[in-house]
């Protein structure tokens, strides 16, 4: 069996999801007896070969006029060729906002069935299952793959990463050069802001925040932490906050290590979306607030005297470390 | 109410679309956001009981309103809307006719596989000669994030993902998408099929008047293509109860800190 990792750039660098990839790709070489190679697109100061310590033999690059902006389609086509190349039996891609652009196509292309959202190594003994969260996060699900050729794309933030020894062959690789017909005319990044679906720690706020004006306090405590931040839904709807930071069934579906809610309910629909979040942490007035339920540490309490205590608190023991 | 990021004014001014534009609109049905979530069949299987259906918000809220707002500014916009499923989605395809739209189809077919439903959505779509294909972003129960790139794939025809905003200028589309960190613009020209997310369009209710338009509305029900499904749902489970939860006294920021530190080793 042969297995290929999708590695997927920002800006030139290797994402954290990136290295998840890697390390489930090559985990599941291991279990599977077989190999697992990567391929990466366009152009970088990064050394690839660093990947061979997360589980990689082989980083196929590949640079071309199509692999200097994103065009899903195009992208889909340049990866079946490698694959074609390479006799891969087994495709692995970030679940981002590129991954899900690309690996449906890729199923579709390969007649190879697709799992997205995988949170854990396929189970190989009897059969191929794969296992996912579903519901937003309500429940799980294990997932047959009945073809030969299969898809995973791995949820970020749900696999550990271990680096090892080694160094991966990097080669580069030709490939035709399809035809971009989505044209992107200018990106807008918010610079030096944690990614959401990548970050370790997110710190959120509510509706009790009262307004954007107070959301200091969830900004100050998110950069003393390299958190990101998130808010929940009607926050963003009445333009306190950017959509691309609502959180929930409706919004982002997260699960960093620390989840801290400021002012937020816990509905059903915000809960949904977070509650894979391994720590959570409920800062509300209201004892009765249904967040309580689903956290592991709370303080029922004023935010607006108890998150400046923690800012305080926080940069103790920061200036500790 | 204060506004510190700018609300989108899209929809309202008049876009420079191509006459007679076809739209596509990709409808599928969800249980109610606040459905309890059970299985039966020995876990195998979702338990609909006592559940509320409802169209899949990213596809009412966002992708079929901006199909309308473009009708809205063009009156020759035909939009068809399209689900692939039981005759149990009927309610819900009616209650997006009663948003807006001009026809829909049902394909009758199992929705078990992603793969199969988007074949059958390609198949339909390609009849059709559709310039745009709108989705939503994702369904919110089996969250696939999927069928918008299989149909691309499908019918090789450009993709753009997880959209926020969606102008029309003649026959090319300017469409803003999320990204990693951010938002980019890319243009392309149609036929297009995008995926849809929040800042598209802002949701609808329906009024009286749509919902008595839609009695009368067309609803084809279409055979399904046979396609093997790729994927099998082997069981369900339900993540473990949480212990329970430690409180910290309001005085004591600090001991939550400490035992975040120490005790969760979170920071
Ligand atoms: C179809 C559907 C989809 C939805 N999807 C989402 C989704 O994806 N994400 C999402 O977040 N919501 C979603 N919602 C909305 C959801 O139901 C709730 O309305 C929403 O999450 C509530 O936001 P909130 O907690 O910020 O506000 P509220 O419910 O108003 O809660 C504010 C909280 O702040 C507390 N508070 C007030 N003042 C203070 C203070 N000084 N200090 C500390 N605490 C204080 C209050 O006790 C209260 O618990 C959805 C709803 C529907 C119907
Ligand atoms: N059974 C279906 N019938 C019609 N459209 C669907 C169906 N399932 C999914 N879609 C469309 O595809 C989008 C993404 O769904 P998914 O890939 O299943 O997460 C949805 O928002 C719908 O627009």
């Amino acid at each position: 069996m042969n297995i290929l990792v999708y590695i997927e750039l920002n800006e030139g660098k290797l994402k954290k999801a990136a290295f998840e990839a890697a390390c489930y790709g090559g985990d599941l070489a291991k279990q599977t007896g077989s190999t697992a190679n990567a391929i990466v697109f366009g152009e970088t100061n990064e050394d690839l070969s660093t990947l061979g310590a997360y589980g990689i033999s082989n980083v196929y690059h590949v640079i071309n006029s199509a692999t200097y902006s994103f065009d899903a389609r195009a992208f889909s086509k340049m990866i079946a060729e490698v694959v074609q190349k390479q006799s891969s039996d087994i495709l692995i891609f970030s679940n981002t906002i590129t991954g899900k652009s690309i690996a449906p196509q890729l199923s579709v292309m390969l007649k190879a069935g697709l799992v997205t959202g995988a949170i854990e190594l396929p189970k190989t003994s009897n059969g191929f299952t794969v296992k996912k969260s579903v519901f937003s996060g309500k429940a799980f699900s294990e997932i047959n793959i009945l073809t030969e050729k299969k898809i995973i794309a791995l949820q970020p933030n749900s696999y550990n990463v271990s680096k090892g020894e080694g160094s991966a062959q990097v080669q580069s690789m030709e490939t035709s050069s399809p035809e971009v017909k989505v044209k992107v005319e200018s990106v807008q990044k918010v610079s030096g802001e944690v990614s959401l679906t990548e970050a370790d720690i997110v710190v959120s706020g509510g509706r009790g925040l009262k307004g954007p004006e107070n959301w200091g306090l969830v900004t100050e405590l998110a950069q003393l932490l390299g958190a990101a931040t998130a808010c929940s839904r009607p926050v963003a709807d009445v333009h306190w906050r950017p959509h691309h930071e609502h959180v929930g069934q409706t919004g982002i579906a997260i699960a960093p290590n620390l989840y801290i809610a400021i002012g937020i309910s816990g509905a059903i629909q915000h809960l949904a979306g977070v509650n894979r979040s391994k720590t959570i942490v409920v800062i509300n007035k209201d004892p009765e607030a249904p967040f309580f339920k689903a956290a592991d540490y709370g303080i029922v309490g004023d935010a607006f005297e108890v998150v400046p205590k923690m800012i305080e608190a926080v940069k103790k023991i920061k200036q500790q470390a | 109410m204060q506004t510190i990021f700018a609300t989108p004014e899209q929809g309202k001014e008049p876009t420079q679309q191509k006459s007679d534009m076809k739209i596509l609109v990709c409808i599928s049905k969800t249980p109610d956001t606040t459905a309890k979530i059970a299985f039966t069949d020995n876990n195998t299987k979702f338990s609909g009981d006592g559940v509320q259906w409802i169209i899949n918000p990213y596809d009412e809220w966002y992708s079929l309103v901006r199909a309308i707002e473009l009708k809205e500014a063009d009156p020759s916009v035909t939009i068809h809307l399209i689900t692939v499923g039981g005759a149990d989605c009927e309610p819900i395809i009616r209650k997006a006719l009663a948003l807006g739209g001009d026809e829909a189809f049902r394909i009758q077919c199992e929705e078990n596989d992603s793969y199969v439903v988007a074949m059958q959505i390609a198949s339909f779509a390609k009849s059709g000669q559709y310039d745009l294909i709108f989705t939503g972003k994702e369904t919110i129960d089996y969250n696939g994030s999927s069928i918008g790139a299989m149909v691309s794939a499908a019918l090789d025809l450009p993709f753009v993902s997880h959209a926020t905003k969606f102008q029309l200028n003649g026959n090319n589309a300017l469409v803003t998408r999320e990204i990693e960190g951010g938002e980019e613009i890319c243009s392309a020209a149609l036929p297009l099929i995008v995926s849809c997310q929040k800042g598209m369009a802002e949701q609808r209710i329906p009024n009286m008047k749509g919902i008595m338009g839609a009695r009368t509305k067309p609803l084809k029900t279409i055979e399904a293509e046979s396609h093997q499904a790729q994927t099998s749902i082997s069981n369900f489970d339900l993540p473990p109860a949480k212990a329970g939860v430690k409180l910290i006294s309001p005085e004591q920021p600090e001991e939550l800190i400490r035992l975040l530190q120490e005790e969760a080793k979170a920071i």
